[in-house]
């Protein structure tokens, strides 16, 4: 996880490359298959583009935990992905400070297979989450890199209690060859400090 | 109702069974508050919590609104959080900065950081009537008692009883064992706590702290999930990390903990013997004993890191896990309903990187995303209902009854999964409430 802190580096480099992503959908675009979802990208402007692409990246992360894709979550984060729900908004790294989840790929893999262990009895109750994305800003843009802040919303049903969950989301994606990868999801819920009724058994 | 039920209180406790009406009943519960919560010692919180002059944190003990205040000699207050004058709260946040003096937002009455009155307004209309500045009614009104060990404050709301160091007895080894791992002696909290509510009553956390034999049925899954992911890091770097140590722990089979003891004291503390192995060889280990050496000599340093603790009960509402620095105190609200907050702990001085190993155990088994603490809450909500239920009226503690030592103050078990701890707790508890009568 020490993978993050050349993070810095980079973030200092951005000011010469703060430009959009080159505008090169339009020839690829012409091709036949999904033409109708390629035909809309075709009439916006390069800038609009990232921020589409952007936008259904994080509708479809949210799609992924209230389907309880879990390793479909796990796999949208990079190989030294980190999800980090900060239990303070002052906080700027979630190195060495408490937090509600600090997880790497490892570590989100004990979550996913303790869920879907037979003996995990806090499972056995019912439940479900929606989640719903928006107010979505590209903060930054920096070679292959997009730091792109959103708002959230989740509603938890389990057994016969109804909890919510709201706050910012801040990614830091990066374009692979395999698309877009989360290098650090920052998580700041409003009711971070809150007395937690009951836990969160899985990411927000 | 209530008074007809507390002639009762000892007949709902046998020596190997408890009544479940000790854990639903509202009678039972107002009973415990006024005779347990609001005597004896609850912890406040640590004195690195308000570390300025004005710093407050706010809390309750028993039904008692209370604030823990720093006053401008540095002195430590633990007041009632309420304005003599018609019983506003004056401090109105969890905990915040005052400034120079405690004011009640409602008619301004000011007082000093030690609760006394400092001021009010118009105050020539006071003249000739019972109002006295000298009179204790018009200050707000401090704890009974107040005293802290190594920076950790209780109080008590008594003015009578056993003084902090008689009432913690042997478990004070806790905050010594806590304490004495960093090289000047000393913790500091780190904040913010966690606070986790807990659908259950409170005596669920008490006991479960010290039951051996929950651990590998309620954390299987944990426990199986962590050692796969332990397994496949070794298999692939080579690395055996201790942070999926702290959660593959939880497969360790009932015959390891069998070998564990329990020592249950009369005030109802409980001392569990450790098992985790928190003792490695790695380098940081190797760092840590290097700068306890230089602070003590090395006999002090291998005594301090020796010590046999997992967990440390001071009955009714404190949890403390000294070789990892966390501690939990629990706050009661309801028969049902228990609140908990859960702290870490730095060692002033240690090397970051054991700093940085037990915020991995407060992140993954004391966070709100705990996945240890996630099957745990569950069980015992599932425990308060079922003992609402008329389907039984009592409580098993029979396991190992009759084969531990018990000289009738400390009851010592032989097996880590004997049930002597809960029985033990229980014996305290027809103590404290004997005064019900």
């Amino acid at each position: 996880m020490a993978a993050l802190k050349n993070k810095n580096q980079k973030l200092k480099q951005k000011k010469a490359v703060k430009k959009a992503l080159p505008a090169k959908k339009k020839a690829v675009a012409r091709k036949a298959v999904g033409a109708v979802k390629q035909a809309r990208l075709v009439a916006r402007p390069a800038g609009q583009d990232l921020q589409h692409q952007v936008e259904q990246f994080l509708y479809n992360q949210a799609q992924l935990l209230d389907a309880k894709q879990w390793q479909g979550f796990i796999d949208q984060f990079a190989e030294d992905g980190v999800y980090w729900a900060a239990v303070d908004p002052h906080h700027s790294h979630w190195d060495g400070v408490p937090s509600i989840f600090t997880e790497d790929r490892d570590l989100m893999t004990v979550r996913m297979k303790r869920v879907l262990n037979p003996n995990a009895w806090s499972q056995q109750a019912e439940w479900g989450t929606s989640h719903i994305v928006s107010n979505v800003v590209i903060e930054e843009v920096f070679g292959d890199e997009v730091h792109v802040r959103s708002r959230f919303h989740m509603l938890e049903m389990r057994r016969d209690d109804l909890r919510h969950f709201a706050g910012t989301y801040r990614h830091q994606l990066r374009k692979t060859a395999d698309g877009w990868r989360i290098q650090l999801q920052r998580v700041d819920m409003l009711n971070a400090q809150m007395p937690f009724e009951y836990v969160l058994q899985v990411w927000v | 109702m209530l008074h007809e039920k507390i002639p009762n209180l000892a007949k709902l406790v046998e020596p190997d069974r408890v009544h479940r009406a000790c854990y639903v009943d509202q009678d039972i519960f107002d009973l415990e508050i006024k005779h347990i919560y609001e005597k004896t010692w609850i912890y406040c919180g640590h004195e690195t919590q308000i570390p300025k002059a004005g710093d407050y944190w706010t809390f309750q003990i028993g039904r008692q609104p209370m604030v823990m205040v720093r006053g401008a000699d540095k002195k430590i207050s633990v007041l009632y959080n309420r304005c003599p004058h018609r019983g506003v709260q004056v401090c109105g946040s969890h905990h915040g900065n005052a400034g120079d003096a405690l004011t009640c937002p409602y008619h301004a009455w000011r007082f000093d950081l030690t609760g006394k009155i400092e001021s009010v307004p118009l105050e020539r209309g006071y003249k000739d009537t019972r109002f006295d500045r000298a009179n204790p009614d018009f200050s707000m009104k401090p704890a009974a008692r107040v005293d802290s060990y190594r920076g950790f404050y209780f109080a008590s709301l008594a003015a009578t009883g056993p003084s902090l160091l008689e009432w913690m007895g042997e478990t004070k080894v806790a905050i010594d064992d806590m304490c004495d791992r960093s090289p000047v002696g000393r913790v500091e909290a780190i904040m913010p706590c966690n606070r986790v509510i807990q659908r259950s009553n409170w005596k669920f956390f008490m006991e479960n702290q010290i039951d051996a034999v929950h651990p590998s049925v309620t954390h299987k899954s944990t426990g199986q999930a962590a050692a796969e992911v332990e397994r496949k890091i070794k298999r692939e770097t080579g690395k055996e990390l201790l942070h999926y140590h702290y959660l593959s722990a939880f497969t360790t089979p009932f015959e390891k903990w069998e070998t564990l003891t329990n020592t249950g004291y009369p005030y109802g503390h409980i001392i569990f013997s450790g098992y985790m192995g928190l003792r490695p060889t790695d380098p940081d280990t190797k760092a840590h004993e290097a700068v306890l050496t230089k602070a003590y000599g090395k006999d002090k340093m291998e005594e301090y890191l020796s010590r046999n603790i997992h967990h440390v009960l001071l009955y009714p509402c404190v949890s403390i896990q000294s070789p990892l620095q966390q501690l939990r105190v629990l706050r009661p609200i309801a028969p049902n309903r228990t609140l908990s907050e859960i702290w870490h702990f730095r060692l002033v001085g240690a090397p970051e990187a054991i700093y940085r190993r037990s915020l991995w155990y407060y992140n993954l088994v004391n966070s709100p995303s705990t996945m240890v603490n996630a099957d745990d809450l569950e069980n015992w909500q599932r425990g308060q209902w079922g003992l609402q239920s008329d389907g039984g009226d009592w409580v098993s503690f029979h396991r190992d009854y009759g084969r531990d030592s018990d000289d009738g103050k400390v009851i010592r078990s032989h097996n880590g999964c004997s049930e002597a701890p809960m029985r033990s707790q229980f014996r305290a508890w027809v103590n404290y409430l004997k005064e019900a009568k």
